[in-house]
């Protein structure tokens, strides 16, 4: 077995002072390896998108210690981590965050643009992922031509199309129809039969039942981590539909 | 990241608000084609000025009484005396003051002395037209020269005409045509003050010269003035060519030597003559208009640093709306340079277009006439106000920039 993907230890966060003080992450260690799909599960305030936002590199932890493929990024500058965050890590937030006025296309190329990938192999790359997410026919579309499904898989395509080694996804599916959620969730089942690496944050337990693992958060700590599938093995509903 | 891409992003973000950029540049445009306008007019201005003394002759030093020490007026006894010795009064000057100066071993500098006399309210007649000469100047054929007049009509007059003392007159343009309008003078005859005098030329016209008209006058042999109008009294002034302009400030020693000599001026002594060189008065006088530039420039890099100052507002406002795009920017990757360059790029573009179009906006207003001022482009303030708007664009640009590449990426995306 490789070294995992991800590795946290006493992984505590706070924020505020005196008084106001709040530990929104008390302590949290955790493990992912190479290959798994990971729900993490919890009430809002539970601190779930505390720690999503420190293992997508866009927060640093008040203490404790983070790595990603083997890398400690506490000691990471400031120029590594956004090598970090442009490499390793993809990034689907709830609310999409595509860039407004800039086609789908360009938006899926824009990580590789910061990543120093030619303009050729930049569109090839793009045009591949977009593929991947079904949306070959919607390229020169802009954010507010799509509807929020179209969106969100444009954001998908975009966390992607870097070949990362770790998806982390917050809430993908939280401003979705049941029919854009469904896509987006097949789309995830296909990636990690494909291998990737996948961190979910959600707080419903039909996206949870996606995963080959769910991790439930309680006041910023651990209290639950139950496996529903090997992580070697396909994600539990492809698995079912095989059967 | 190459520069290109942040460029393409640069160009982007500008045009998604094609209003605000059109706006923030036309600021930088005025400023930088104020600045190149208002010097191009500082140095027109200069330049016609310096243009209308060199007309009045280069190289020339006039020699004018001067009573403020002495107890003799104008019209006072002639000193007509060679006696050195304590000064007493003040003493006019004489033709033997003139004669003096134009001794080549005391005075090698000097080129030509001429001796004028000028008589004031001299009334000219032909026929039924009458005109009041402006000036009515007797001199030497070498005033021509000093004074740098040239004859349009007919001829000078000469030597011979001075030693004879002939009644000929040389007539400025204005003089010619208030007297004979159409017709050739060149020939006829004027009564000056009841005394005939003959036309033997016409003068070139060169124009006024602020105060007086130089075209206003009336040239001829000195002692034919002497003799029909001011009398053999005192010289009005003498007026000394040197013999190159760098030769002026030597011709002028030379002159003070030998008239201090001639008038008993010594030690600490008021002069009772004074020395207009051509040269000290351009200096003065550009000295005075190049101040006038400066003034004028010094407003119009106002104006200029007004514009950067919106550049700086509106990077400001820029960062502030999409402070959320950075954080995704930063979220997928992005290196704070390649933010930073964004960003800075936008300012100095906004920069650069607009002092490159306020250069071409005062290119093309420096053709036209500007308050009866030619305008002059100096090409120092075109590659100077260029220069500043892009610095400014940078120095402006880099604070607002600097704060959207600092932003932690969370911070960014939380703002909304």
């Amino acid at each position: 077995m490789s070294a995992p993907v991800l590795r946290v230890r006493e992984l505590v966060k706070e924020y505020g002072e005196g008084d106001a003080r709040v530990r929104a992450l008390r302590g949290v260690d955790l493990d992912v390896d190479q290959g798994d799909y990971v729900a993490v599960m919890g009430a809002s305030g539970s601190g779930k998108s505390t720690l999503m936002n420190i293992l997508g590199c866009l927060d640093v932890p008040t203490s404790g210690s983070y790595q990603i493929d083997g890398a400690d990024v506490g000691l990471l500058d400031e120029h590594q981590l956004a090598l970090l965050r442009n490499r390793r890590v993809g990034f689907v937030f709830q609310s999409f965050n595509l860039i407004p006025r800039m086609s789908a296309l360009a938006n899926v190329e824009l990580p590789l643009v910061y990543g120093g990938v030619g303009q050729a192999e930049r569109r090839s790359r793009a045009l591949a992922a977009l593929e991947q997410v079904g949306l070959s026919d919607r390229l020169h579309h802009e954010p507010n031509q799509l509807s929020g499904g179209q969106q969100q898989r444009v954001a998908v395509a975009r966390a992607l199309v870097t070949a990362p080694a770790l998806l982390l996804a917050d809430e993908p599916t939280g401003n979705l129809d049941t029919a854009s959620t469904r896509d987006v969730l097949d789309i995830l089942d296909r990636l990690s039969a494909a291998g990737r690496t996948i961190v979910v944050i959600t707080h419903e337990d039909d996206v949870a039942a996606h995963a080959k693992r769910v991790i439930r958060l309680v006041d910023g700590a651990i209290v639950e981590d139950r496996r529903q599938a090997p992580v070697d093995g396909p994600p539990p509903r492809l698995a079912e539909a095989a059967r | 990241m190459n520069r290109l891409e942040i460029l393409r992003f640069a160009l982007r973000g500008l045009l998604a608000n094609k209003m605000r950029s059109a706006l923030t540049t036309l600021g930088i445009l005025i400023g930088v084609a104020a600045v190149i306008l208002l010097v191009a007019v500082g140095e027109g201005s200069s330049q016609s000025i310096q243009k209308n003394i060199q007309r009045l002759g280069a190289n020339t030093l006039t020699i004018s009484p001067s009573f403020t020490g002495g107890g003799g007026g104008r019209g006072g006894p002639a000193g007509g005396g060679q006696n050195t010795g304590p000064r007493t009064q003040a003493r006019q000057l004489t033709l033997a003051d003139a004669e003096a100066l134009a001794d080549k071993a005391a005075a090698p500098s000097v080129a030509s002395v001429s001796p004028v006399v000028t008589a004031g309210s001299a009334t000219a007649t032909y026929e039924a037209a009458s005109h009041g000469i402006g000036q009515l100047v007797g001199t030497y054929p070498s005033y021509f020269e000093a004074m740098n007049r040239q004859v349009a009509r007919g001829t000078y007059f000469f030597n011979d005409d001075v030693l004879a003392a002939r009644k000929v007159m040389v007539l400025g343009t204005t003089v010619a045509e208030e007297l004979f309008g159409d017709l050739d003078p060149v020939g006829r005859q004027v009564s000056v003050s009841g005394v005939p005098f003959t036309v033997v030329g016409v003068l070139k016209e060169s124009g006024s010269t602020g105060m007086q008209d130089a075209d206003d006058v009336a040239l001829a042999p000195l002692p034919a003035v002497q003799q029909s109008l001011t009398g053999f009294g005192s010289l009005g002034s003498i007026v000394v060519r040197a013999t190159g302009a760098s030769a002026t400030a030597t011709a002028q020693a030379e002159v003070t030597a030998i008239l201090n000599q001639r008038h008993g001026v010594t030690g600490t002594a008021a002069a009772d003559y004074r020395i207009l060189n051509q040269a000290t008065l351009q200096e003065t006088v550009s000295a005075a208009t190049g101040t006038f530039t400066v003034l004028l420039g010094a407003v119009a890099a106002i104006s200029l640093l007004v514009g950067g100052i919106g550049i700086t507002n509106i990077m400001l406002v820029t960062v502030t709306e999409r402070t959320r795009e950075i954080g995704i920017r930063k979220a997928i990757g992005a290196p704070r340079g390649a933010i930073l360059g964004q960003f800075l790029m936008e300012a100095t573009l906004l920069s650069l277009v607009g002092g490159l179009s306020g250069v071409l906006v005062a290119f093309a207003g420096t053709r036209f006439t500007i308050a009866g001022i030619e305008p002059v482009l100096v090409p120092s303030s075109v590659v100077l106000a260029l220069g500043v708007s892009v610095g400014i664009g940078l120095f402006f640009g880099s604070y607002p920039a600097n704060r959207a590449a600092k932003l932690r990426p969370i911070q960014a995306l939380r703002h909304e």
